[in-house]
């Protein structure tokens, strides 16, 4: 059990790694001078040559790697080329409303998907298998920005149930901060609901045509128990990766909700630096997002060893 | 009464094909959906006025008949734009699916191959899907130069990875077929090897995940101009066409339904078609039933 638990640390460490190079270069190997960025129209080319040397862009590539990863690992990501405050600093003041509306779609997602996809399974092929079903297409193949101003304007602008944009901070009272994220969170639940509600009815059916649900079947236990019992929890390993790996997939969308609701979380910030070509906070963002996704997915694997104890070998 | 009489002429090809579309009203109005879309964005010039043209005297003017749709906040054709913004969706659509396809299947096939190549690749798979896809191609359309070439770039590489792993999968099991071990056996290897036994078996799986990838595709190019990201914002796009209305969006909602609907309903019938493509494909799945 600690050997697989420690392999799964470990190898979420390379990663890392491949990701760090890989954002650098992204960023480092495209055309444009930071420096005159930075420098902006009116300097010397004096005051650009003292830039590039403050920054280390005169050092070959590897070394400003070196140097750019190394202060990364110390939780030192830079300092922003527009505001000049250090990146770390930025994410830290922005990651209460990301972090409250991801917390609030992952629960919507959770609580909507899962249901759905068992009576899927429950009543498969019947016309409520294929409402929900298509329910699900749909709640993928309409953008999160589309599901976004529909919901604002039915809701907000016309019944004024929510504010129509904006995040009300924790601090100010979380009722109002629930209010102010509800319509962002039940947007991005859509696309999110749709993909767990396939693969829970996929992963269910797989499991409710095996042998032991027939044998429960012939000892006369009632049907919920089968199925919450019996069937969902061997269900579960795939229901869980795939809220792991679409994560990544609910990270992109909250980019674009917070641009469409204008919450001024981490997504917000990374938009208005990629507009301003301020590189130091879209390697770091990605850098973030990319640190939080692998260490959730890391999460998932282990909790595996629980929901299946075959794992532990 | 008589043999004669049950004995039945072969159904004609139309009467097949009717027959077909009974079944599957979703497969036919899917197609048929595509195929007005791509007619649209073919024929756009001959369906409508100019996009560009600015007037900034008929701004925000409701529908009328030189523009049915009414007009934007710099009084530019809504109807004209909508449609010319067709061109940018099935473009960028069907360019990643195909680049998708040629690079995720030729990746794919060396991984599934090359025992150390392969593991390679997965970790540099591993790492590229640790970065959220719409991040990643904001953060290279931006630093690219503005053009539908950076933004098809952009959304291509985030897709790759994911058709690897399973082409690479697809090969994984194939190598073990008998067929595939006999025709090692015999001396085949190297191209013929892949072109002839290792391909075909491919062709299913990946002509599904193309279309999913077609689909995401059109979402990631329109969130892109959504953002304003990639292409400049006078080229029609609906993503940009809903980033124009987002100002009016209290008084003119309508502006943003247009553009949004069309966006949902490409969307929508390239998704229903890789689901009925992958059922299709799939015999074990029709076979399993519920409780």
């Amino acid at each position: 059990m600690f050997a697989y638990l420690a392999g799964r640390v470990l190898s979420a460490i390379p990663i890392l790694v491949l990701v760090a190079v890989f954002i650098f270069s992204l960023v480092n190997l495209t055309p444009g001078d930071p420096a005159l960025l930075i420098a902006g129209d009116n300097a010397t080319p004096a005051q650009v040559e003292q830039i590039r040397e403050r920054l280390h862009l005169n050092e070959p590539l590897p070394t400003r790697f070196a140097i750019w990863a190394g202060n990364a690992l110390r939780l030192d990501l830079g300092v922003s080329i527009y505001s000049g405050q250090p990146v770390t600093r930025l994410i830290a003041q922005r990651i209460e409303p990301t972090f409250v509306l991801a917390t609030v779609t992952i629960i919507i997602t959770v609580l909507m998907a899962v249901p759905l996809g068992v009576i899927a399974s429950w009543k498969a092929n019947s016309w409520i298998d294929r409402a929900i079903m298509g329910f699900a297409v749909l709640g993928f193949s309409v953008p999160v920005f589309v599901i976004g101003y529909l919901l604002a304007y039915v809701f907000s602008v016309n019944l004024k149930w929510f504010p129509v944009q904006g995040y009300s901070p924790l601090a100010d009272g979380p009722l109002d901060t629930l209010r102010s994220v509800t319509l962002p969170a039940v947007a991005l639940a859509m696309v999110f609901a749709a993909l767990i509600a396939r693969v829970t009815r996929a992963a269910m059916l797989e499991v409710l045509n095996e042998n032991h649900i027939r044998t429960a079947r012939a000892k006369g236990l009632p049907t919920s128990r089968i199925l919450i019992v019996h069937a969902l929890k061997n269900a579960g390993v795939p229901v869980v990766t795939v809220i792991g790996i679409g994560l990544a997939t609910l990270v992109g969308g909250v980019v674009v909700t917070e641009s469409v609701f204008n919450i001024p979380g981490i997504g917000r910030l990374t938009v208005d630096a990629i507009t301003r070509r301020d590189y130091p906070i879209v390697q770091g963002v990605i850098l973030f997002f990319a640190a939080v996704l692998i260490i959730i997915n890391v999460l998932v694997d282990m909790s595996y060893a629980l929901l299946d104890p075959r794992v532990k070998g | 009464m008589s043999v004669i009489e049950t004995h039945r002429t072969a159904p004609s090809p139309v009467s097949r094909w009717l027959d077909y579309a009974r079944r599957n009203p979703a497969t036919v109005i899917c197609c048929a959906l595509l195929l007005a879309f791509l007619l649209i964005a073919i024929f756009a010039p001959l369906l409508a006025g100019d996009p560009l043209k600015i007037n900034p005297a008929l701004r925000l003017k409701p529908p009328s008949d030189d523009a049915i749709w009414g007009r934007d906040h710099l009084g530019r054709d809504v109807f004209a734009r909508a449609i010319y913004g067709t061109r940018v969706s099935m473009l960028v659509g069907f360019s990643v699916a195909i680049l998708v396809t040629l690079f995720g299947v030729a990746i794919g096939v060396y991984a599934g191959l090359s025992p150390i190549g392969g593991a390679v690749v997965m970790r540099l798979t591993d790492a590229m899907m640790a970065i959220p896809a719409v991040l990643l191609a904001i953060a290279f359309a931006s630093l690219m130069n503005a053009g539908l070439l950076t933004v098809i770039i952009a959304i291509t590489i985030p897709e790759v990875p994911r058709m690897v792993r399973l082409v690479r999968s697809v090969v994984l099991g194939v190598r073990q077929q008998l067929h595939v071990t006999a025709a090692i056996s015999i001396g085949t290897s190297g191209l013929p090897l892949v072109w002839r036994h290792i391909l075909p078996n491919t062709l299913g799986p990946v002509l599904v995940q193309a279309t999913y990838a077609c689909a995401s595709a059109i979402i990631a190019s329109a969130v892109l101009s959504f953002l304003g990201v990639g292409l400049s914002p006078e080229v029609p796009s609906w993503g940009g066409m809903m980033a124009d209305a987002r100002q009016q969006f209290r008084i003119h909602p309508i502006l943003m339904l247009y553009p949004g609907v069309l966006l949902s309903l490409l969307v929508l019938a390239v998704n229903i078609l890789g689901d009925r493509l992958s059922d299709a494909l799939d015999q074990r799945k029709s076979r399993r039933s519920g409780l």
